[in-house]
Formats: C-alpha cells, sequence, structure tokens
C-alpha cells in the first residue's frame, strides 16, 4: 500500500472536492429562493470563465480586472435570466421552469461556440505555480488554490445566510413566498438577487475549472457532477452542498486513481442511487422538497 | 361616522382564476384607532377580502376587476404587496403562516423588511417580548416547533415589529383552544387600544370577536348583509341565532329556515 500515493490522490480530491461545492452553492442559492432546479449550472460556469477568457486574452486586459470584470458580467447575465426567462416562468409547474434551464444551456453553449469556436482554449495562468508540498505530499498548485478560493466563499456564505439580514430574507422567501410578502419582503427583488449571486460564484468556480482544465464548450459537463452532488447533500442545503463536495470529489478521485478514469461516473451515480435509496431528500436536505 | 378612516372599501369585486367570483360589489369601513370585526360562514368571502386588500390576492390567481380600495386616504391599485406593508398595512395571514424554519428572533428579524424606507425607524422586539413573553423564553428555537398557540403570538409579533397603521387579522382564533383563543383576543384588545393600532378582524367566532370589536359588518356570498356597532349586532336577534348559535327560547331553527332566511335577502347593502 503505498500511502503518499492515496494522501496525493485523496487531497486532489478533496481539492476538486471544493469547487464541486463551489458550484453546489450557486445551485443551492437558486433553489432556495426560486424553487428552481438549474440544469444549466453547468454552462452558467462556462459562460463566466469564457467571459474571463474574452476580456483577458481577446481584449488584452490585465488578469485581475479581466476577472473582476467576467464576475461583475456574470452576475448582470444573471439578473437578465432572471428576469426574461425565469420570472415570467413563475407558478409554473417545476417541470416547465425546469425544461426552461435545459434550454438555457442550449443557448449558453451555442453563445459561446458563435463568439469563441468550439476549439479548446487556455485561459492566461494567474495563480502562483510553484508546487505546494504537504509534508511529503504534492498537491497541484491550482487545485490548493481553487480549494482555498472556494472554502472562503462557502464560508462566507454560510455566516451571510446564517447572520445578514438578506440571508433571512431569502430563507424567509424559500420557506412561504406569500408570507414573505406578508411582512414587507420584496420576493422578486429576493430572486433576482439570488440568480445574480449564484452566477457570480459560478462564474468564480468556472474561472478556477477552466484554469486547471482548460476552456471548451463542453466545460459545461462538469454541471453533471455538480447535480449528483447537490442532489446527494439536499437541494436546498448549503451545508450538504458542502459535505457532499468534497466526498464526492474524493470518490471520483479514489475511484480514478484505483480503478482507472472510466470509472469515476460510476462510482458517483452508484453513490447517488445509494444515498437517495437510503434518503430521497439527500442527506441534508428538507424533507417535502419536491422531487424530480 | 365622523372619524378619519383608515380604511375605505367601495363595493369591491373579486375574480379568481378569470371565472369565479367571490366578492360582489363590498363596501366598508375602518376608522382610524377601531377594531372592525368582519364575520360570515365559510365560504363568504372574508378571507378574499382581506387578500384583496393586502394584494396577496395576485398570488392565488384573484384579481380586483371592480370598485376602489383607499388606504389612509391613498388609492392601493399600482402597490405590490411589500409596498403596502412598508407603508403600514400589515396581513397577519389565515394559518399563522410563520416561517416554520426560522427560528422565533429570525421570524421577527424577516418582519424589519417591513420598516425598509421609514427614515430611521427601528425594530422593537422587545416590545413583541412584552406582549408576548412566551415568545422570549423560545427565541432561539424554530419555529416550526412552536405549538399553534405560539404561532399566532409569533404572526402577530411580526405585525407588531412592522408598526403598522392598520393589522388584517385572519382568523387568529384558527385551531386554538378556547382559553388561548380568549388569551390571544385580550392582547389583541390591548395592543389595540395601547399602540393605537387601527385592525380588521376576520372570525369564525363571532362571539369572541363581537366582544372586542368596535364595528362588525356580517357578510354573505361576497357582500355585507348586516353591519352596526358591535354590542347592538351582538344583541341583535338574527345574528344571535344564525353567528352566535344562540336560538331564542333554546330551540334551534333547521337549516331550511336559514336557506329560506338567506334566500329573501332581506339586507342589501
Amino acid at each position: 500500500m503505498d500511502w503518499l500515493y492515496l494522501l496525493e490522490i485523496s487531497l486532489a480530491g478533496i481539492g476538486s472536492g471544493g469547487l464541486y461545492a463551489l458550484t453546489g452553492l450557486s445551485f443551492v442559492m437558486i433553489y432556495k429562493a426560486t424553487k428552481v432546479v438549474n440544469l444549466a449550472i453547468g454552462e452558467m460556469l462556462m459562460l463566466g470563465a469564457y467571459l474571463m477568457f474574452g476580456m483577458a486574452s481577446n481584449l488584452g486586459w490585465p488578469v485581475w480586472m479581466a476577472i473582476v470584470a467576467a464576475i461583475i458580467g456574470s452576475g448582470l447575465g444573471g439578473a437578465i435570466v432572471e428576469r426574461l426567462a425565469i420570472r415570467p416562468m413563475l407558478g409554473e409547474s417545476p417541470i416547465s421552469v425546469f425544461m426552461v434551464t435545459v434550454g438555457l444551456s442550449s443557448v449558453m453553449i451555442g453563445l459561446v461556440e458563435l463568439i469563441w469556436t468550439a476549439d479548446q482554449q487556455r485561459l492566461p495562468e494567474f495563480m502562483p505555480s510553484d508546487p505546494v508540498m504537504l509534508g511529503e505530499a504534492f498537491i497541484p498548485p491550482k487545485l490548493f488554490y481553487g480549494f482555498l478560493v472556494a472554502a472562503a466563499l462557502i464560508l462566507i456564505a454560510l455566516a451571510v445566510f446564517r447572520f445578514w439580514r438578506g440571508g433571512v430574507a431569502l430563507r424567509a422567501t424559500a420557506s412561504d413566498q406569500a408570507a414573505a410578502y406578508s411582512v414587507g419582503i420584496n420576493v422578486p427583488r429576493v430572486f433576482s438577487l439570488a440568480w445574480i449571486a449564484a452566477a457570480m460564484i459560478a462564474a468564480i468556480a468556472g474561472i478556477v475549472v477552466g484554469s486547471i482544465g482548460g476552456l471548451s464548450s463542453s466545460m459545461g459537463v462538469f454541471g453533471l457532477s455538480v447535480l449528483v452532488v447537490v442532489i446527494v447533500g439536499g437541494l436546498d442545503s448549503v451545508l450538504g452542498a458542502l459535505v457532499a463536495g468534497l466526498g464526492i470529489g474524493l470518490l471520483e478521485a479514489l475511484a480514478g486513481g484505483y480503478l482507472g478514469g472510466e470509472y469515476k461516473l460510476l462510482a458517483t451515480f452508484s453513490t447517488l442511487i445509494l444515498v437517495l435509496m437510503v434518503r430521497p431528500y439527500g442527506l441534508f436536505g428538507t424533507h417535502e422538497i419536491e422531487r424530480l | 361616522m365622523s372619524k378619519p378612516l383608515v380604511l375605505d372599501l367601495n363595493n369591491i369585486e373579486v375574480i379568481y382564476n378569470n371565472a369565479v367570483q367571490v366578492l360582489r360589489g363590498l363596501s366598508l369601513q375602518v376608522p382610524r384607532g377601531e377594531i372592525v370585526a368582519l364575520l360570515g360562514s365559510n365560504g363568504a368571502g372574508k378571507s378574499t377580502t382581506l387578500k384583496a386588500i393586502s394584494k396577496l390576492l395576485a398570488l392565488e390567481n384573484g384579481e380586483l376587476t371592480g370598485g376602489s380600495i383607499r388606504f389612509n386616504d391613498r388609492d392601493t391599485a399600482g402597490l405590490a404587496p411589500h409596498e403596502l406593508v412598508r407603508a403600514g398595512l400589515f396581513h397577519v395571514m389565515e394559518g399563522r403562516r410563520v416561517f416554520e424554519d426560522l427560528t422565533v428572533e429570525e421570524n421577527l428579524v424577516a418582519a424589519t423588511y417591513a420598516l425598509n424606507g421609514r427614515g430611521n425607524a427601528k425594530p422593537n422586539f422587545d416590545l413583541v417580548y412584552e406582549y408576548f413573553p412566551r415568545l422570549f423564553e423560545r427565541r432561539r428555537g424554530l419555529a416550526g416547533y412552536l405549538s399553534g398557540g405560539e404561532q399566532q403570538m409569533l404572526a402577530i409579533g411580526r405585525a407588531l415589529i412592522a408598526r403598522p397603521t392598520l393589522i388584517l387579522l385572519d382568523e387568529p382564533s384558527l385551531g386554538l383552544a378556547p382559553l388561548l383563543v380568549e388569551n390571544i383576543f385580550s392582547i389583541i384588545a390591548r395592543i389595540n387600544a395601547e399602540q393605537g393600532v387601527s385592525m380588521l378582524l376576520v372570525e369564525q367566532n363571532a362571539s369572541v370577536a363581537l366582544a372586542v370589536a368596535h364595528t362588525g359588518y356580517i357578510m354573505e356570498s361576497g357582500k355585507v348583509v348586516i353591519d352596526g356597532p358591535a354590542e347592538k349586532l351582538a344583541a341583535d336577534k338574527d345574528v344571535r341565532e344564525f353567528y352566535l348559535g344562540m336560538g331564542h327560547g333554546g330551540e334551534m331553527k333547521s337549516f331550511r329556515d336559514i336557506k329560506h332566511y338567506k334566500r329573501r335577502k332581506r339586507w342589501l347593502s
């Protein structure tokens, strides 16, 4: 048994798990506030990464400026999507809204291929590339810094949900829309803020994911694993996204390291089935949430 | 009625789903500082009236198709529900509707949104805990784990945080034990007297509602059929018989008579 190998693989798994958790957070945010199952989450990630790529490589902006601009641009995009595609669908059946997000993902893929073609692209390097050693174990630096960013954002989000008044408004809206209106909460505004915040988080995750694995119009497949993460964690639980994200990341890395890459998806989806059999509402989800 | 009106409903009509007419020309006034009771049997349109006033109707596919609603001398057409709340009209919905997965304290914090846009109005949590000491004991617990009575207290507490000029109360007695109902209503009367809040109270429990109200309206199938000072209504022969369940001479009339009595349309509003 090669303990060092196991350790390195586990650390790498936890690193990518952090990114799953971060993207899961973006998903949970939208689900919590608007009860929309957002299948376009992977494409929102991709769009954020491409925005940064466009501004850094095509327009030649400095990297940090491009990152900030991409995040802001994604937030704007989230607001537009919410206003034009999601809000008119409020009150329709969950399946219809779900289908709208499927359509959104195709539109976003098309948009990216129109502007940047379907070829692979590379994001400019912006993270420190010195190898990170944890004791004996080597961690890919990008994964390490990406994990730090993810962890920080998740902690902030948890604190916001718990202590900020806006977090209370979000949870109140999620719990009972009519009652939220009745205590003076501007419900449509909560919706659009949730989409804006989620799109910004997705953009950050997308930039990190893109800088590790490169850009392509099929990057949204990452969203598939994230879907597994949020379903396992419970659709409406930030903590669930965190735990399940790390868990699935670890599992994927272990399966990939010991069984071979083709077992990664097998392992995650088997876990999904097992969890759903034991806890249909996910590890930390609210019990009576909708199932699709 | 010479007192200034907080709320003035004039001939309002409400249609659900573009098909079902629920309110047919209902008029009613709430004078400043008074409790007005709105009574009637199931399906008369009492809750719909409140939702029409607070604009929560749109969430249930209902639409105000006629008449006017004036709150504090201002037509409320075109206002969003949360704007009305911020202007001082608070609707305590039927069935309490507390945010079950938030703590008691967070429920009250959520209600502070009602104070948005009112300058330096500070939420007064102590006031709520003064009226409802039980809520203070349980402030860190989830609202979903409160008993029915405590949830009703919390629902009224949220209204207190919002410092409204008018509270719409929809069946505060729903599903509560008689002793608790009296307790809640005595607090409602105290809040009205001490805070000067006007109230429009919808109730099935007519006797307890008329005991705290100044004025009463009785509605049937979408319009008002009787109105007057609460004491007069409580003493009225017909009201006693059909709404307070007290037949004179101890003999209840049969349901047939009630139907007949309804069909005669003696009171046109």
